[in-house]
């Protein structure tokens, strides 16, 4: 991980590229209002819909929902912030989610945390300036006996060593490199 | 209901039944081996879809036929992936730790061929000649299982294999009997919610039946937030029908047409198996409108918690229900009387909702038979940490926890001793040796200052730091708290702050009793049951190991080597091979440099105190050690 990285910082791109997402942001969440009939006691599932499509809760789709449903943004907001699925910045092309329920901690989840954050260069609840990887930890996704775990695109990994991780991001690298990446 | 349309249901209930035991009748006859493999959450994290693929093209290379079947979890999670061939003519012979590799060997050699590869095997689930059964194992001398009794054999997407094994005979019953009688019934049973605080589940069923108020909800459950605890995961994975079946015989007793599943998103198996089930159901007539033809109406939607703790008690799962910030309000009011919308609610757990269909079918004084005085029934326990068969367990109430842990689960690994066993998840206490004879019951561990919780139980041993783990919980309930009420708020966070320098060895000695105060208000003083369990875990620690505190304090030392801040990792001199460079190699931060004569140093700088070191350093060699207080490493020149 010691090779860098051109940054994709956000005033590069070009004001064209920008509009177009705010407006496929805009079709999709009224996509997703539409199948909730934009009921208020719906928020929640249409949030994580929201969130389903674009990895994220993207500001323009939270000023839409509180438009459709005719409460004031902050209600949205509220909502949104309270709960821990929801974020709010994009996530990184490989998410990277660190169990630390009762067992993880107990089996040593902290140390497998840290050579993460070491090995990516962030913290927990941060995006690699590339937006190839981002952390995040969790509560316990429900294989304790597997532990320590740490969730990579969805793929459960048990049993993690720091060892382990250089393994999985040295897996990424090669595979980036024979242009199979997805 | 008078007694013709009593009949035509339970003749409705009998044409699904004889259809679906047909089915699974021939699926026992046929000819063909069938391959059961377990795909739940914690088997595919042990590559069972790995394992899945493997058989499947092994079978098709081999041009043979047999059925692969994903069913859900055994419980064993120690031994996952695990594999059952059923093979005519051979007992149904259960394989574990099963790898892509051993898969292609069992056709070949088992299902092909005539040997039962005995060197995978963990026992057959028949009494038989041939191989060793499964129950000469020392764990099903304790166990009973009634919750779990489907799961790992049956299908869970296929809803006439769970009617074949006596899915939904309950409901077909309770719906010929008038629905007091269905109440009556669980009452007389003595059940109580498994969710951790034992209330009666007949009279929050009967109260809800009582009250006025139209329409009526029924809620279950399934926001496992306890982090260490999977079975209702394992569950609504395993055998989501019990549930769904559990749910609607309540919503038939209390007088409801609609009901929520609460599943937290972080379990994405669960939720797409519940809603397979209720799909299944619906097709089937079991669910839905005019259920069995009879005029009792009930439909279910499945709702996806997203990932708060606090939604898991009953009055905040209801406001997230409505769409709002998941936050508890102040009971009474209960959710009996007013609760989703303001209107009467029952809401149970997963386990408790799955007793239920087994109750109504074979009746209060069977289930009544099983446990102890005052806790009837099982209790199921996610058993992990530092014990040798990690997995859940189902024992009747009563048991001790010595025989759960040492009988059941295998012991400590390693060798090591026993120091602790943390019950209930964040709301529970941790328990020592000296009362490892209590019975597993909801009042027995009240008394010794744990509780039921959610039914995690982690063991720990003499490697794990007391007052680490106290501060894990704290932590834990201190980012969960969801900020309403003044004592969890600040309370948890004031703790969490001196825990947090005990464990840097910078706390003070009069800062124990300050916790206990602190704690003891927070119990009084929250408003729901976050904030009036949080400080437990602190609480028993300080009760049953003080003196590691002191240590901490005192000493700057942590007993148990865990605690960073006070232990250094080093190298003995004496004890360095010199020429294995397993240490320098394993170092992520290159911390450990070759030294004078080859002997290996560590740069107490550089060391992040991972661990790794002393894991990669061969056993024959063992020459990294923990010191605590780092103050004993001695002063190294480069």
């Amino acid at each position: 991980m010691t090779k860098k990285r051109p940054s994709r910082k956000q005033n590069v791109r070009p004001d064209a590229s920008v509009a177009k997402e705010a407006e496929q942001i805009k079709v999709h969440t009224l996509d997703i209002l539409r199948a909730y009939h934009g009921e208020r006691r719906n928020l929640i599932p249409i949030l994580q819909d929201i969130q389903a499509k674009f990895g994220y809760l993207p500001r323009e789709a939270i000023k839409q929902v509180a438009k459709s449903m005719r409460i004031r943004e902050l209600e949205v907001f509220g909502v949104a912030s309270f709960y821990n699925q929801f974020r709010l910045n994009p996530p990184g092309k490989h998410p990277v989610k660190v169990c630390l329920g009762t067992a993880c901690h107990i089996k040593g989840g902290r140390i497998i945390l840290e050579a993460w954050e070491r090995r990516l260069g962030i913290k927990v609840g941060e995006t690699t300036t590339d937006r190839e990887f981002s952390l995040e930890r969790v509560a316990c996704v429900g294989c304790c006996a597997m532990a320590p775990v740490s969730v990579v695109e969805e793929k459960i990994e048990g049993k993690v060593s720091p060892t382990r991780v250089d393994g999985i991001l040295l897996s990424f690298e090669l595979e980036k490199e024979k242009g199979t990446d997805k | 209901m008078a007694v013709n349309a009593r009949q035509r249901t339970l003749k409705a209930f009998e044409k699904i039944r004889a259809h679906a035991v047909s089915q699974w009748e021939a699926l026992k006859q046929s000819q063909e081996p069938r391959i059961l493999i377990g795909t739940a959450t914690c088997g595919r994290a042990a590559g069972a879809l790995d394992v899945v693929k493997a058989f499947q093209d092994e079978l098709a290379q081999q041009d043979i036929k047999a059925k692969v079947t994903e069913v859900g979890c055994m419980g064993y999670c120690y031994a996952e992936p695990m594999v059952i061939i059923e093979k005519p003519g051979w007992p149904p012979i259960c394989y574990g730790y099963v790898t892509p590799g051993i898969a292609s060997r069992l056709v070949q050699d088992f299902i092909i061929g005539d040997d039962p590869c005995l060197e995978f095997i963990l026992g057959a689930l028949e009494e038989n000649e041939l191989v060793p059964t499964i129950f000469d194992h020392p764990r099903f001398k304790y166990e009973t299982r009634i919750l779990l009794k489907n799961c790992g054999f049956i299908d869970p997407e296929d809803i006439n294999q769970s009617i074949a094994n006596g899915g939904y005979s309950g409901l077909a019953k309770a719906l010929g009997m008038k629905p007091q009688r269905v109440i009556d019934e669980v009452k007389k049973s003595a059940l109580r919610g498994r969710g951790g605080a034992g209330f009666p589940t007949g009279e929050k069923w009967q109260i809800c039946r009582e009250v006025a108020g139209e329409p009526k909800y029924v809620i279950c459950n399934a926001d496992e937030g306890d982090p260490g605890a999977f079975m209702d995961r394992a569950i609504l994975e395993s055998d989501p029908q019990s549930v769904i079946e559990g749910m609607t015989i309540a919503a038939y007793a209390i007088g409801a047409a609609h009901g929520y599943v609460y599943v937290r998103t972080e379990y994405p198996l669960a939720v797409e198996r519940a809603h397979t089930a209720i799909n299944q159901a619906e097709g089937s007539g079991l669910l839905g409108d005019n259920i069995l033809g009879s005029d009792f109406s009930f439909h279910i939607e499945v709702m996806r918690g997203s990932g708060a703790f606090v939604c898991g008690e009953e009055t905040a799962m209801m406001r997230s229900i409505e769409g709002r910030r998941g936050m508890p309000h102040h009971r009474p009011p209960f959710p009996a009387t007013h609760g989703l919308w303001g209107k009467p609610t029952v809401i149970n757990n997963v386990k408790t909702f799955a007793c239920v269909p087994q109750i109504i079918q074979r009746g209060n004084q069977w289930f009544a038979s099983i446990g102890s005085d005052g806790s009837k029934g099982t209790a199921i326990f996610a058993l992990a940490g530092k014990v040798l068969n990690t997995g859940l367990v189902e024992v009747p109430m009563g048991t001790t926890l010595r025989q759960l842990i040492f009988e059941v689960g295998g012991g400590i690994p390693k060798g090591k001793r026993f120091k602790a066993v943390q019950i209930g998840g964040p709301s529970g206490g941790c328990l020592p040796e000296s009362l490892l004879d209590t019975p597993i019951d909801f009042t027995s561990l009240t008394e010794a200052g744990a509780m039921m919780g959610s039914g995690g139980m982690v063991v720990m041993d003499e490697d794990n730091c007391m007052v680490d783990a106290a501060l894990y919980f704290l932590d834990f309930t201190c980012k969960e708290s969801c900020g309403k009420c003044t004592m969890c708020r600040l309370g948890t966070k004031q703790m969490l702050d001196i825990l947090e320098d005990i464990t840097k060895g910078q706390g003070k000695i009069e800062e124990i009793d300050l916790l206990v105060e602190l704690g003891q208000d927070m119990k009084k003083g929250s408003l729901c049951g976050l904030g009036r369990t949080a400080p437990n875990p602190i609480l028993t620690t300080i009760r049953y190991f003080r003196d590691e505190y002191e240590a901490h304090i005192l000493e700057k030392r942590c007993p148990a080597l865990a605690c960073e801040e006070l232990i250094a990792y080093y190298i003995l001199p004496e004890k360095c091979e010199r020429s294995c460079d397993a240490c320098v190699g394993s170092c992520s931060v290159e911390a450990i440099y070759t030294g004078k004569r080859r002997i290996k140093v560590i740069d107490q700088e550089k060391c992040v105190k991972c661990g790794t070191c002393l894991e990669s350093c061969p056993p024959q060699y063992d020459a990294v050690i923990r010191l605590s207080p780092p103050s004993l490493v001695p002063p190294s020149k480069k």
